[in-house]
């Protein structure tokens, strides 16, 4: 049985109304992410041969995985008008600990991965419970995930990265190619996947319409009978597991887990949720408009590279098109 | 209603400032001291001596190496040391932080490898009013504070590493040259080091665009894809770091492109392990564990009242699978 939806129950016709024209208009945003996004490749396919390439496609879909991850599992977070700053040097932690789990502790293959994921859920309850029950505020509250986790990752690793060259078919995870006959590396199956099933949760269960709720009006949502803390909590958790996701990913595709890396991924993953129409402010937004946004900003990545442009003004380029996404998007908001 | 929240403005503020750095390099983090090694007797006029180093970073191997190199030189002479270092190579404010609680507790002396070359020179007079000598290391700092500077001469490896590969490609080819930073000074001199006597000496070798991958393992293999796929006569690429290497391996291997000549700089296992079964040709070794040691033995002088060099060599060495186990390469590297 499908749950009812929150809003039909609660809000009074004209609020109703404002829901749907809501509706409409974060779908509209996602329409012009696409635009945006098409554009973009039209551009560069004009002026570049080598960008349009099959090998180049799937180079700009695999240079999105781990960033899309992240960004598909912050979504949920910034729905409910929270931040998660951890995601970058969570997924170090993470990456660090199946090295752990797979390489030091020999735990085989699955158990391994389930282990990660695990603590990816643990770092995302740290920061739930700092959140729901101590009342620190998201950004502060994952700010200091973001280093706790930094500092363990290199302890835990004791600086130096661990190889993954001994544990048989974790690199496959990432670079293998299940499909037969067609050259797609399985991390963008991995994309793809964590993208539909996410846009489900997001669209289709509970977790993801009182994720929105919440992210709308707490107090209304509170009122109607939401425990809040405890689906915030959810949420919280729900989403860590992403960021063990992308830790998995990572290290997979590099063959090691690297105590370094990560920070500044969090940044990116914010970006790209933002560049795909999901208000900081949180009650709306939508997976597909995630991925549109990882989408844009590494497809500039490696269009701009093509095309030789300089990498000190590729930055400069990437920047003007967050700013300007964002910007556009107001203007059309006052207007409407 | 609709009540305000001014959290999320700020959030977005921040993140959106931010994300224009943040897609290509680390922002900054906060303090972080590492490990502090410390032995007996060794004195200085009754205290006992005590060497503060400040690297770049304390993540990265080769710092790992010049720590082990300064620990056991202080355990050897009986002194003892801090290591510490900002969290990202990238964090200037943070190192002069660091610098500046490091003055604070007074040591010896103090040892530093300045992330910002210019730059530095001011922090420095902190450590001249306290009356601690400075000694630099890794790279030079544009003040004539420090009594010396214990450095590879990252010019000359990175010449040495474009010699190397002209005589490898037969001095002609396309070549690409994925290099980690543009403001820090060994970035700056091994790029220089490299682009300058391909330029001068390999006039049958054309070079491509530098590009830059701020030490993250996963753009350098994203970019030497793209690099890859936009340059079909690509022949050989020159990494200019360890993380840069590792980075144009996976870039390589993901694009399934055969035959390139790859030539390194540093080590690391991943980095050895490639030199000996021969995908990478060669690579350039630095001694971070003599320069560790050089730190130490040169602080303890000056604290003697011995005079130093302005400028201590610490040396570069290529490597290949041919040499790569020889006991005068094997100790300079590191996994």
């Amino acid at each position: 049985m499908r749950a009812p939806t929150l809003a039909t129950l609660t809000l009074p016709p004209q609020k109703l109304a404002d829901r749907i024209i809501a509706t409409a208009k974060s779908r509209l945003r996602q329409v012009m992410a696409f635009a945006a996004l098409l554009a973009i490749y039209a551009f560069f396919a004009a002026i570049s041969d080598d960008f349009t390439t099959y090998n180049n496609l799937i180079s700009i879909l695999f240079s999105t995985v781990v960033v899309g991850i992240l960004a598909i599992g912050t979504t949920f977070v910034i729905v409910t008008a929270g931040i998660d700053l951890s995601l970058g040097t969570g997924m170090t932690l993470c990456a660090v600990m199946a090295g752990k789990i797979m390489v030091d502790w020999h735990v085989p293959l699955i158990p391994g991965l389930i282990l990660t994921l695990a603590v990816g859920a643990i770092i995302g309850a740290i920061n739930g419970i700092n959140i729901t029950i101590l009342h620190v505020p998201p950004f502060i509250a994952t700010l200091a995930m973001m280093l706790v986790a930094e500092g363990l990752a290199l302890v835990i690793s004791h600086s130096a990265p661990i190889y993954f060259d001994k544990v048989s078919g974790f690199e496959d995870i990432s670079t293998g190619e299940i499909l037969p006959g067609v050259s797609l590396p399985n991390a963008v199956l991995v994309l793809i996947g964590v993208a539909v099933v996410s846009s489900i949760v997001l669209n289709r269960t509970i977790l993801g319409r009182y994720a929105l709720a919440i992210g709308s009006n707490e107090q209304a949502a509170s009122r109607t009978g939401v425990n809040v803390r405890k689906w915030l909590l959810t949420i919280y958790i729900f989403a860590g597991m992403f960021i063990a996701l992308a830790a998995i990913m990572v290290t997979a595709r590099l063959g090691s887990a690297q105590p370094a890396l990560g920070l500044g991924y969090e940044l990116q993953a914010i970006a790209a949720v933002v560049i795909g129409g999901t208000s900081l402010f949180g009650g709306t937004g939508t997976i597909l408009g995630t991925v549109i946004g990882g989408l844009i900003m590494s497809t500039l990545t490696n269009g701009l590279q093509i095309v030789s442009v300089q990498q000190e003004w590729q930055q400069v380029v990437l920047g003007i098109i967050i700013v300007a996404s964002v910007y556009v998007d107001n203007l059309r908001r006052r207007r409407a | 209603m609709r009540k305000r929240r001014a959290l999320p403005v700020l959030i977005g503020a921040i993140a959106l400032a931010t994300a224009m750095a943040g897609c290509s390099s680390s922002p900054g983090g906060s303090s972080a001291d590492s490990t502090a090694q410390s032995s007996q007797s060794g004195t200085d006029n009754g205290k006992k001596v005590d060497i503060a180093i400040i690297a770049k970073g304390y993540q990265n191997q080769y710092w790992v190496a010049v720590k082990n190199g300064a620990e056991q030189e202080a355990k050897k002479q009986g002194v003892s040391i801090t290591f510490s270092g900002p969290q990202t190579e990238n964090d200037v404010e943070q190192q002069a932080e660091i610098f500046k609680s490091e003055v604070a507790r007074h040591p010896s002396a103090i040892a530093v490898a300045a992330l910002d070359s210019k730059g530095f020179g001011k922090q420095l007079e902190l450590a001249k009013a306290a009356n601690i000598p400075v000694i630099a290391f890794n790279n030079s700092i544009e003040s004539d504070i420090p009594v010396t500077t214990a450095s590879t001469d990252n010019k000359a490896a990175a010449a040495a590493a474009a010699e190397h590969m002209a005589k490898l490609l037969g001095n002609k080819g396309v070549v690409g040259v994925m290099a980690y930073s543009q403001t820090s000074e060994s970035g700056i001199a091994r790029r220089d080091g490299f682009v300058e006597w391909m330029k001068q000496n390999a006039p049958g070798i054309r070079l491509l665009p530098v590009v830059y991958d701020d030490s993250d393992l996963q753009k350098a293999a994203d970019l030497t894809k793209a690099m890859i796929a936009s340059t079909p006569d690509l022949t050989a690429i020159f990494a200019a770091n360890e993380v840069s290497a590792l980075g144009v391996l996976r870039g390589v291997k993901e694009s399934g492109k055969t035959g390139l000549t790859l030539v390194g700089f540093d080590s690391g296992k991943a980095q050895k392990d490639a030199v000996r079964s021969g995908v990478i040709a060669g690579s350039i070794t630095q001694n971070p564990v003599g320069m560790g040691a050089q730190i130490v033995k040169s602080a303890l002088a000056i604290l003697k009242g011995e005079s130093q060099p302005p400028v201590i060599d610490t040396g570069f060495q290529w490597y290949d699978k041919t040499n790569i186990d020889d006991p005068s390469i094997a100790p300079l590297l590191y996994d």
